[in-house]
């Protein structure tokens, strides 16, 4: 039965997220052939946005401008997409598992009393039922759910639904929807950027992670040069961000982030059970360490038995090089 | 004032996930309290100890979840209650759990409720924010750090690496993240006091609800783990060779780089 599903794009830093795109396809699969009405809201640029959402997949597109909606806010964009539903009214609703993602969704299924299904790392329909795949126990397992009553309502996991081939030559209706935008409860006073390239750790195609044996903050150093020539992000095992070589958002593990990159490059990290649940189900997995018994090797797909500081910053060259010549 | 915390109790973090006849058997499994719950009971002490008032940790669960409880008013929380579900409630759901606890919340005066960002088993993150919304109380998720003036929270949150500074009334529902505090062990003292402290128990029948109120809306078909991952090749040979061999495989072979 085919179905009407509301995607909302997420703009970052003027451009959308790759995940928004991957959430077309996630709702192209759910719709069964039924239409896709992205969903963007900001206070600037949004046509392009809604465009580029169509290009990806979406039929048509609805925009809502508002200064308010500047910069993501629960109850700003609660009060957007609130309005956008009630006028759709679609079977089926689609976010990427992001920041902002999380935060909202939650809300707006109590308000739509309304099951959720976060995190969804695969989607198939089978019969009647569209039928969600989620990791739980951060990936030591994997739970199938459907929705049995009301909205089919799901966030996406970055990088595991892959998106539409962009096409250009799609078009579609983009009509801008007037909210009245009610005064926010919540203030943002202020943005501290601390990610340097905005390569976001949940998004990465490429982490490189540091563990104890980087031994210091500057030990970090070649760890992000190495992810810099591959547009990648720096990760980090719980003990590195015990003894305080680096932040806690960088964590990847049961605390901390779940990642499914296509690479992962794990430098002097042991392999504890807590941090194999944060990155196992990474597509290639790289394990660089100086213990040939270090548990990082029996999830790896190559390892090198060396020291991180030599081995590093080889790597860095030797990717530098290939780029040069490709 | 008024604190709550909401907790969960998860396994712990070191073990392995084993499935039987469909379900997860968590025979022979040791519990925890969340760690992202862990967070938020310390803050509710420090808050309480600053503000004055009283700390009261809620969690919905079975009769086992005592002992979590227990810990948590160990570490100095003043009371706790337990809605146990495990006769009245078969499948839930997100929507259940936060169906029950505004039931529990409705005759409450709360200043501010913690939870964690997210539960280490589950992992949905939804229970917060749906709450906070059936509550009419504005939330700040993945918080780092928090201070109360008046009736003003001054919050920082964690923003996919970014720090967000925000102002938000009180009364209000934060989520915890890893870095707000440090939590502390339960002293012995902290243990002997916790047998003495008050843990009311209830059920969804105190707490005016049937069972059809809170009926979840999803439902799990499946559980299943993920395929054993094999170990892979270890290189050999002069570290340099290693190299370039390493990125020969992941650019033809892996196709990655």
């Amino acid at each position: 039965m085919s179905k009407k599903i509301v995607v909302f794009g997420e703009v970052r830093d003027g451009e959308l997220r790759n995940v928004s795109f991957e959430a077309v396809a996630a709702a192209r699969k759910i719709s069964e052939d039924g239409e896709i009405v992205a969903a963007i809201f900001g206070n600037e640029g949004l046509e392009e946005a809604a465009n580029e959402m169509i290009y990806y997949g979406a039929d048509r597109a609805v925009t809502v401008q508002d200064e308010k909606l500047e910069t993501y806010t629960s109850e700003g964009y609660a009060q957007a997409a609130l309005a956008v539903i009630e006028n759709e009214d679609p079977e089926g609703i689609v976010m990427g598992h992001t920041a902002a993602g999380k935060d909202l969704t939650p809300k707006l299924a109590s308000k739509l009393e309304s099951g959720l299904i976060s995190d969804v790392t695969d989607i198939e329909v089978t019969g009647d039922n569209v039928v969600f795949t989620r990791p739980i126990y951060s990936g030591k397992a994997f739970e199938k759910k459907i929705v049995t009553d009301g909205i089919i309502f799901a966030t996406i996991r970055p990088n595991n639904i892959s998106a539409l081939d962009r096409d250009d030559s799609r078009s579609g209706d983009v009509s801008s929807k007037e909210v009245d935008i009610k005064d926010l409860r919540t203030v943002i006073k202020d943005v501290l950027r601390k990610t340097t390239d905005g390569v976001d750790l949940s998004e990465a195609k490429v982490i490189v992670s540091g563990g104890r044996g980087v031994k210091s903050k500057e030990g970090f150093e070649p760890l992000q040069e190495l992810a810099d020539v591959l547009g990648g992000a720096i990760g980090a095992s719980r003990g590195a961000c015990d003894a305080d070589y680096c932040d806690y958002s960088l964590q990847i593990g049961q605390t901390g982030k779940v990642v499914t990159p296509d690479l992962y490059i794990a430098c002097g990290i042991s392999g504890a059970i807590q941090h194999l649940a944060g990155m196992s189900n990474s597509k290639i997995i790289v394990a660089i360490n100086k213990d040939p018994e270090a548990n990082i090797f029996n999830v790896a797909d190559y390892g090198i038995v060396g020291d991180l500081f030599e081995v590093v910053p080889k790597l860095t060259e030797e990717i530098k090089n290939l780029k040069v010549n490709a | 004032m008024n604190i709550y915390v909401l907790m969960k109790r998860t396994f712990d973090t070191e073990e392995k996930i084993v499935i039987e006849d469909g379900r997860i058997d968590d025979e022979g499994a040791e519990y925890i309290i969340n760690p992202y719950d862990e967070y938020a009971i310390e803050e509710a002490i420090q808050l309480r100890d600053e503000h004055d008032g009283e700390v009261t940790v809620v969690t919905i669960g079975g009769e086992d979840a005592e002992k979590q409880l227990r810990t948590a008013l160990a570490m100095g929380a003043d009371k706790a209650v337990l809605i146990n579900t495990e006769d009245d409630v078969e499948e839930s759901d997100q929507y259940t759990t936060v169906k029950v606890l505004e039931a529990f919340f409705e005759d409450k005066d709360v200043d501010i409720i913690l939870a964690g960002n997210v539960a280490i088993d589950q992992a949905s993150g939804q229970v917060g924010p749906r709450l906070a919304e059936y509550l009419d109380i504005p939330y700040v998720t993945t918080i780092t750090n928090l201070e109360i003036d008046g009736d003003t929270a001054h919050i920082e949150r964690d923003v996919e690496g970014d720090v967000e500074k925000v102002d938000a009334p009180v009364p209000l529902l934060v989520t915890c993240q890893q870095g707000l505090n440090e939590p502390r062990y339960p002293s012995l003292p902290g243990i002997m006091k916790a047998k003495k402290k008050p843990l009311e128990e209830l059920e969804i029948d105190d707490l005016d609800v049937d069972e059809e109120d809170v009926e979840a809306k999803t439902k799990t078909i499946e559980i299943f783990l993920p395929p054993e991952k094999e170990a892979g090749r270890v290189l050999e040979g002069e570290i340099d060779d290693q190299v370039k061999e390493l990125v020969n495989l992941l650019r033809n072979d892996a196709k990655v780089i």
